[in-house]
């Protein structure tokens, strides 16, 4: 059973198609990369996953539930988690206090008004121990805002794992991060737990061959084809689309 | 490494804990039985705006419920307290638990529609729920008395005890008391689990779903909280006043409630009691000498604070504060 699969998806907005009969399958413990030019619909896709979007057509399955109609929380309490491609945190919450919310949230502890957070001790441990574990440990008591861009981006991805996610999509997740400071990032996520099922947008192709074990090519709103990275780099459409007439969003090195 | 030193459970512990500004606060409300015994009256209308800002805070200050009609909650605890004291029953204590709870029912039912807007359809939704309110007030005259105020308010003794006064000795302690236990109440929620989640709700509504978190639900929870303590306040006013006009439930409070808060600084606990006291003395005083000038000059000193102190007197006086010592207590911790 895979761990997330879509069928036929379907998605326009009045005359622009921006998902067009997608379907693919995530085996659980995956590591699959979505690639493609800008304005592929990828990001769209995410959305539609999430259910930030309602698709026109065509189902969603988080194991083997059908997700297709459930609102964005529900699919998170479920296990199918994002984080964002522009930072989308809480800039006057501290770390520590931004990733204690999502913890509590997922204990259903969100609910109590009448007890302080000191009295839930292992929300606030396990908070800690998830920023410790990303190396915002020392910065956990720092407003959001006040933290450098890098910090911030594996702040997105501690929010996405203190709700315990099954299944996690990243969109990009370097993105905006230079170059030299991106390592910690890919480094945060290499070391993702193997129970978790992971898709991500990523437009570095070192990072996407030495990480992705499958790659999903998407143009125009389609699929255009899923394989290895051999096949993927092999592939003659895909050296068009990226090599023809348009290097957006390759990095080169 | 000073920083990491502190283990994330005191840090949370030491954000929750009363400050002695705090305390300080606290004594100097007892203040005016001594300093000013002519003004005890005053004081209990301030104690009560207080408690009706507090209430707007937390929806505003916590949430980001933006409400031009809360007058709305305020007006039901004052019209059903009184009316529960012209008809018969007079005693104190289980009015404003009537007050709240008749407005918390209502409350509950504006939140389920509340609780789907935001911006400026939340704002014209508050205010148009505020005037439908006030005009039913106005039009039930048999039951509210309309334009004349509802008259014929009897109050029992506090605790069967303590008679209202025309000094409000009585009146100022027991209006005090309520609003600090009220006050105890706001400031557990704030640092409760569902309070760091209204934080979230005000910071990034886009963010709390993709976190698992039911904004709406948190939303109209803490919508019928605040209109029951609005309630409260209301019955408050109504009892210790002995009257109830339609000035309790129209867009005029609503609208100086915000500006009280707005001007104190929303979503710091203290910023409606610092904004209630600085709007009700200044009202006091400045409508002594020319009462037609008064909104000039409350509408010069909003304009300035929204200019200069975005976060308002608090919000100001928190930043002055920590850029003026903030290494030293950096250091310190």
């Amino acid at each position: 059973m895979s761990a997330l699969s879509t069928r036929g998806l379907d998605k326009s907005f009045g005359s622009l198609v921006v998902a067009s009969d997608i379907s693919f399958e995530l085996p659980q413990g995956a590591r699959h990369a979505l690639i493609g030019p800008n304005g592929a619909g990828k990001t769209t896709l995410i959305n539609l996953m999430t259910g930030m979007l309602r698709p026109d057509a065509g189902e969603i399955l988080l194991g083997d539930e059908e997700i297709t109609a459930l609102p964005p929380e529900k699919r998170v309490s479920r296990g199918l988690v994002r984080t964002f491609q522009i930072n989308t945190l809480f800039p006057n919450l501290n770390a520590l206090e931004a990733v204690t919310l999502a913890v509590c949230e997922r204990e259903g502890m969100a609910r109590a008004w009448w007890q302080r957070i000191s009295a839930y001790p292992s929300a606030v441990d396990e908070a800690h121990a998830i920023l410790s574990s990303l190396m915002l440990g020392a910065d956990c008591y720092r407003p959001t805002r006040e933290l450098p861009y890098g910090r911030q981006r594996l702040l997105e991805i501690a929010l996405a794992l203190a709700t315990r996610p099954k299944v996690l999509l990243l969109d990009e997740p370097a993105a905006g991060v230079p170059r030299d400071e991106s390592a910690e990032l890919f480094a945060a996520i290499s070391n993702l737990s193997r129970d978790i099922t992971v898709l991500f947008i990523e437009h570095d192709m070192n990072f996407v061959f030495r990480f992705a074990s499958r790659i999903i090519v998407m143009v125009g709103g389609r699929i255009l084809l899923e394989g290895t990275s051999e096949e993927v780099a092999a592939d003659p459409r895909v050296r068009e689309v990226y090599l023809g007439k348009s290097h957006h969003g390759v990095r080169h090195g | 490494m000073s920083v990491t030193a502190a283990s994330p459970h005191a840090y949370l512990e030491r954000q929750a804990r009363w400050t002695w500004i705090e305390v300080a606060f606290w004594a100097a409300a007892l203040l005016p039985f001594w300093l000013t015994p002519n003004y005890l009256v005053l004081a209990s209308q301030i104690a009560i705006t207080a408690l009706f800002a507090l209430s707007l805070d937390l929806i505003l200050g916590y949430a980001g419920i933006v409400s031009l009609g809360h007058a709305a909650f305020f007006g039901l605890g004052a019209y059903t307290a009184g009316l529960a004291a012209k008809h018969g029953w007079g005693e104190p204590i289980t009015g404003l638990m009537l007050g709240a709870l008749v407005a918390g029912i209502v409350g509950y039912a504006a939140s389920l529609i509340v609780s789907r807007f935001r911006h400026l359809a939340l704002i014209m939704i508050t205010l148009g729920m505020g005037l439908l309110l006030k005009e039913a007030a106005n039009s039930a005259s048999w039951l509210t008395g309309g334009a004349d105020g509802l008259q014929g308010v009897k109050m029992w003794p506090v605790f069967n005890t303590f008679r209202f006064d025309l000094y409000g000795y009585v009146a100022y302690t027991y209006s005090l008391i309520v609003l600090f236990l009220v006050f105890l109440v706001a400031r557990r929620i704030i640092h409760s689990p569902f309070g760091l989640s209204l934080r979230g709700i005000r910071e990034n509504p886009l963010r709390m779903p993709a976190v698992g978190a039911s904004s709406r639900a948190h939303l109209r929870k803490i919508y019928t909280i605040s209109a029951v303590m609005a309630g409260i306040a209301g019955a408050l006013l109504a009892q210790t006043t002995e009257t109830v006009s339609l000035a309790s439930i129209d867009f005029e409070r609503s609208a100086d409630v915000l500006v009280m808060l707005i001007l104190g600084g929303a979503g710091h606990l203290y910023g409606g009691l610092v904004g209630a006291i600085i709007f009700m003395v200044a009202r006091d005083q400045f409508s002594g000498n020319t009462p037609q000038f008064w909104y000039f000059w409350i509408g010069t000193l909003l304009v300035a604070v929204v200019m200069f102190l975005p976060n308002g007197i608090l919000g100001g006086l928190a930043k002055l504060v920590s850029t003026w010592r903030g290494s030293f207590w950096r250091g310190k911790s």
